[in-house]
């Protein structure tokens, strides 16, 4: 299957909403592009496990290579694992239910309808990459799409949201160039040239004094995207700015980005680092998993919760790389999946809601299971798997997290992991807190008496787009929490390699 | 020899017969400005044409002229630039009353600047560069009307003549440190002996002026706001790129010996460039002004890949005046056009600009991110190479000043595009007609944002010419 199809589709799609006329037209088309897209990431599962049981154990699988500026050796060269076919899909999920619940977008719908399929393109092409400058290219196509997405159609405080995030997320982005560089540089070829390769520089050995000077560069670089602390501060506005579709892309699918590079690029290829630099990054993401969950408590609009809550279990994808274990490595990945459909899940929920009653604050709304029990049940089921429910995929990611770090004898990995574990106590606190005082009790609507939406909105439950955009969600949770194996063994073999690379250096 | 002469001196010819052209079609029968204006486009277009074809490489007058396969490129360069600019600036010239002399003017400065990218000698380039840089001060000088740009005019012609008092002073010092003024000749006698860094200083410093590096361009902001859009586009992409051609191959061939010295140069002035460039470039309300300052930020970018000093630096350097020249072309167009219909040059005026011009809009949000540096624009791909040839000395402190500058950068061309796609407004622009000729520039502009970058073939191409530094 040829790789670029993933990022010529939604080209293409975009490019025909571009040129489509009315409401009707430019969504029927992004959808069918979106549909196409989960099709094809279910292909590539589908052909990736096939590959894999004929015995093909080639680390990348279905790999093209063309040259893109001959001189610096730089090509465009794609191919996938397990760990971007994970990623692969959770975009496509992502997309699809992103797309529909944007399904009565109203104003300069075909601009918003573009921007979000450019993004999950630059998406696409970031994971399937296998040359540092493409990554480089698509990790920065990803974000000026957010910058207009939260800009025009959000709400509060939306351009000063969008500017932070589109500045912090650049100067991460800056940190990785200079990164890459400092790669770069420090390779040779057999031919005498340097290349951007990953493939090729994950065979070569980097000096450690480059290594530890470049490290913190690629991984605080990416780590901005993923919401290492201290650099955490976009994501609250980010999200809570943004428009449901772009909190959704937002959190299920760009801060996966910085988790996702700082394994590929910051790991894997300067392994000694990593390994020099844990102690810092479990103590920085056990602060991100702690202040998280203690600033969510505070929070009474239902989308700071989950952008603060964000920033909490994005501290676990961090947390699982920097603990340097093949099994928490795997959970880290498994953690960016469930995250992602969690958490879109739970935007889109909010989403609904605020369609509904005009407003996000906890203390004004009560008992809405009476009113919109469809949008309260998956209000609920997007709860519970952020608490880690058995049953639900927050529960296997977190715990292979949790088992992988324990694999890590020394005291302050185990010091981390019991306060990391801790924090799921507090995570249930706010989440059943919000839980109970939205969807229970006596009915309460108080949209802060503007008389423009009256009642009658507040009878009708979820139309079917947003019925079926939670569907997809919630049965992408269910089949991991479920039955994780397929996901595990999916990821596992891969974050192997990765870890191999790490021993093998000592 | 006359074949020769013929063949090596085609382009420089063209021009001087295109000039002779209007020179007598002024005299002659009364022409109307719109016939003029596309008599000068049809012309202007077949002097691209004929850049293009039956080049050889080779010099004339015993070294004095110069001209290689990469130097034809510059030139073509350039010529393409002054096209567009001619097709922008045709709702403005329409209500003027000299159009030939415009056009005079401006062909002169463009045969100055093939002189001087040509010249094999400090003294041919000194020529070049006078002949392109007095006929600008009254192009500047060209809204008769404008108090303003009588005023821009002046504090040009006061700066230039100051910045080619420091060249000769430095030339003479070179003279006299090497006796020789051949650009070939000069590198063998070079060894960095202190009177050769002082003329070297005085060189740059001229050089510095005419491309306003910090902290020669304090004449920058004022003259770019004064003049009309058309010449201010002109300075800052066509002027500025033709220096820089000659900048690079001057520092690369002639004071290839003394590398070690101007690295340090090279080095401070590119990040005070920047900074100072991007720090003020946040506080301008004048959008002339603004891009301006951004300007004079993506100099210091330049900078940062001129110091890089290889195949790849040259190739870097040239490639980003290309997409220079299309990504700020844009812009100036949008800007051209809205300042000739309406008069309106502030930053505020363009909130609420997507509601009523969104072709417009995208135009200048596309060339933004270009000069930003956004993918998948062609700008992301010449900052990146910049800077890659900037890192390739091994100075990681340089390119992590200018990687986080990119940032400050990033911050006012957003404020731009937040302007006109977020910001409420009373009374927007109202919506413009784009005149034919516009349209066409507008379109050649974006389409080389788009097509310059993501075809690595563009790249590849300026890199195979520039061998041999």
């Amino acid at each position: 299957m040829s790789l670029s199809l993933l990022i010529i589709l939604p080209f293409v799609t975009a490019l025909l909403v571009l040129f489509s006329k009315g409401l009707p037209q430019v969504r029927a088309i992004a959808l069918g592009g979106s549909v196409v897209q989960l099709v094809l990431a279910f292909a590539l599962l589908v052909l990736y496990w096939q590959a894999r049981s004929a015995g093909d154990h080639s680390l990348m699988l279905f790999e093209q290579n063309y040259t893109w500026f001959a001189p610096l050796n730089i090509h465009f060269h794609t191919g996938v694992d397990g760990i971007s076919i994970a990623m692969i899909l959770l975009t496509a999920f992502v997309t699809i239910a992103g797309i529909l619940v944007s399904w009565s977008m109203e104003k300069l719908n075909k601009e918003f309808f573009f921007l979000l399929l450019l993004l999950s393109m630059g998406a696409y092409g970031f994971f399937i990459s296998l040359d540092l400058f493409t990554m480089f290219f698509f990790l920065e196509v990803a974000v000026i799409p957010k910058f207009l997405l939260i800009g025009i159609w959000g709400s509060g405080k939306k351009e000063y949201s969008a500017m932070k995030l589109a500045l912090m997320l650049m100067g991460g982005s800056a940190l990785v160039f200079v990164a890459l560089a400092g790669i770069y540089f420090n390779t040779t070829t057999a031919d005498g040239t340097h290349t951007f390769d990953l493939m090729q520089i994950a065979q070569m050995h980097i000096p450690i004094a480059v290594q530890k000077l470049f490290f913190p560069f690629a991984f605080i670089g990416f780590g901005i995207f993923t919401a290492l602390f201290p650099f955490h501060t976009w994501v609250p506005d980010g999200h809570s700015s943004a428009p449901t579709a772009a909190s959704m892309f937002l959190a299920g699918i760009s801060m996966k980005l910085g988790g996702y590079g700082c394994l590929r690029v910051a790991t894997f290829l300067m392994p000694e680092a990593a390994h020099a630099y844990s102690t810092i990054i479990i103590v920085l993401a056990t602060i991100a998993i702690i202040y998280g969950a203690f600033a969510t408590m505070m929070q009474t609009d239902l989308k700071y919760i989950n952008a603060y809550s964000s920033v909490s279990h994005c501290g676990f994808v961090l947390l699982g790389i920097g603990m340097l274990t093949k099994t928490a490595i795997t959970g880290a990945v498994m953690q960016m999946v469930s995250h992602g459909l969690m958490t879109a899940l739970f935007f889109a929920a909010i989403g609904m809601l605020y369609d509904r009653t005009h407003t996000r604050q906890v203390e004004k709304l009560g008992g809405l299971l009476k009113i919109m029990p469809f949008i309260s049940t998956v209000f609920v089921i997007a709860g519970l798997c952020s608490l880690g429910l058995p049953g639900l995929s927050g529960f296997v990611a977190e715990m292979t997290v949790f088992m992988g770090s324990w694999q890590n004898p020394d005291t302050i990995y185990r010091v981390a992991t019991i306060l990391a574990c801790a924090s799921i106590v507090v995570t249930a606190v706010y989440i059943l807190r919000a839980m109970g005082k939205v969807i229970m009790g006596p009915l309460l609507v108080d949209s802060g008496g503007s008389a423009s939406h009256g009642a009658g909105n507040l009878t009708v439950d979820a139309g079917w787009n947003e019925k079926v955009a939670a569907a997809i969600l919630i049965i992408g949770i269910l089949a991991i929490g479920m039955a994780p194996f397929w996901l595990n063994e999916l990821i596992s073999a891969d974050a192997g390699v990765i870890m191999s690379k790490i021993l093998n250096r000592f | 020899m006359l074949t020769d002469f013929l063949i090596l001196m085609k382009q420089e010819l063209i021009i001087t017969v295109i000039i002779f052209i209007l020179l007598l079609l002024k005299i002659g029968k009364e022409l109307t400005n719109e016939q003029v204006i596309n008599i000068a486009n049809v012309l202007l277009l077949l002097n691209l044409a004929g850049g293009i074809f039956f080049n050889r490489q080779g010099t004339l007058f015993s070294g004095m002229f110069q001209t290689n396969a990469l130097i034809v490129l510059e030139k073509n360069i350039l010529s393409l630039g002054t096209l567009i600019i001619s097709l922008q600036s045709t709702s403005w010239l329409k209500k003027h009353a000299h159009v030939s002399e415009f056009y005079i003017l401006l062909l002169s400065t463009l045969l100055g600047m093939f002189f001087m990218i040509s010249s094999g000698n400090l003294l041919m380039f000194y020529v070049g560069l006078e002949l392109s840089s007095i006929p600008l001060a009254a192009m500047a000088n060209f809204d008769l009307g404008k108090k303003q740009s009588s005023e821009a005019a002046m504090k040009f012609i006061i700066s230039s003549a100051f910045a080619s008092g420091l060249l000769l002073f430095g030339i003479s010092m070179v003279y006299g440190a090497t006796g020789t003024l051949t650009f070939s000749e000069i590198a063998a006698h070079l060894n960095g002996a202190p009177l050769q860094v002082f003329a070297f200083v005085l060189l740059l410093a001229g050089f510095g002026f005419k491309i306003s590096v910090v902290p020669f361009h304090l004449w920058t902001a004022d003259v770019y706001e004064g003049a009309p859009v058309a010449v201010t586009s002109y300075l800052s992409v066509i002027s500025k790129g033709s220096v820089l051609f000659v900048f690079i191959s001057v520092l690369y061939t002639v004071f290839k010996p003394m590398a070690a010295s101007w690295y340090n140069m090279l080095f401070l002035l590119s990040v005070v460039t920047i900074l100072v460039g991007n720090l003020f470039a946040i506080r301008q309300n004048n959008i002339k002004r603004f891009l301006a300052f951004s300007s004079i930020a993506q100099i210091g970018f330049i900078l940062v890949g001129i110091t890089g000093s290889s195949q790849m630096a040259v190739a870097s350097v040239i490639y980003f005046v290309l997409i220079y020249v299309f990504s700020n072309l844009a812009a100036f167009g949008v800007v051209a056009l809205v300042s000739a219909v309406t008069g309106r040059e502030q930053v505020s005026d363009y909130k609420g600009f997507y509601k009523t011009n969104p072709v417009l809009s995208w135009v200048l949000t596309i060339a933004l991110f270009s000069l930003a540096g956004v993918p998948p624009t062609a700008g992301f791909f010449g900052k990146f190479f910049l800077l890659m040839s900037g890192a390739g000395q091994g100075n990681y402190i340089l390119i992590s000043i200018a990687a986080l500058n990119m940032i400050i950068s990033f911050y006012y061309y957003l404020r731009i595009v937040k302007a006109i796609f977020m910001d409420a407004n009373d009374q927007p622009i109202e919506r413009l007609t784009i005149p034919a000729y516009s349209r066409l520039a507008l379109y050649i502009c974006v389409a080389g944002i788009i097509v310059t970058g993501v075809l690595g073939h563009v790249y590849d191409y300026i890199h195979s010419l520039s061998f041999g530094f």
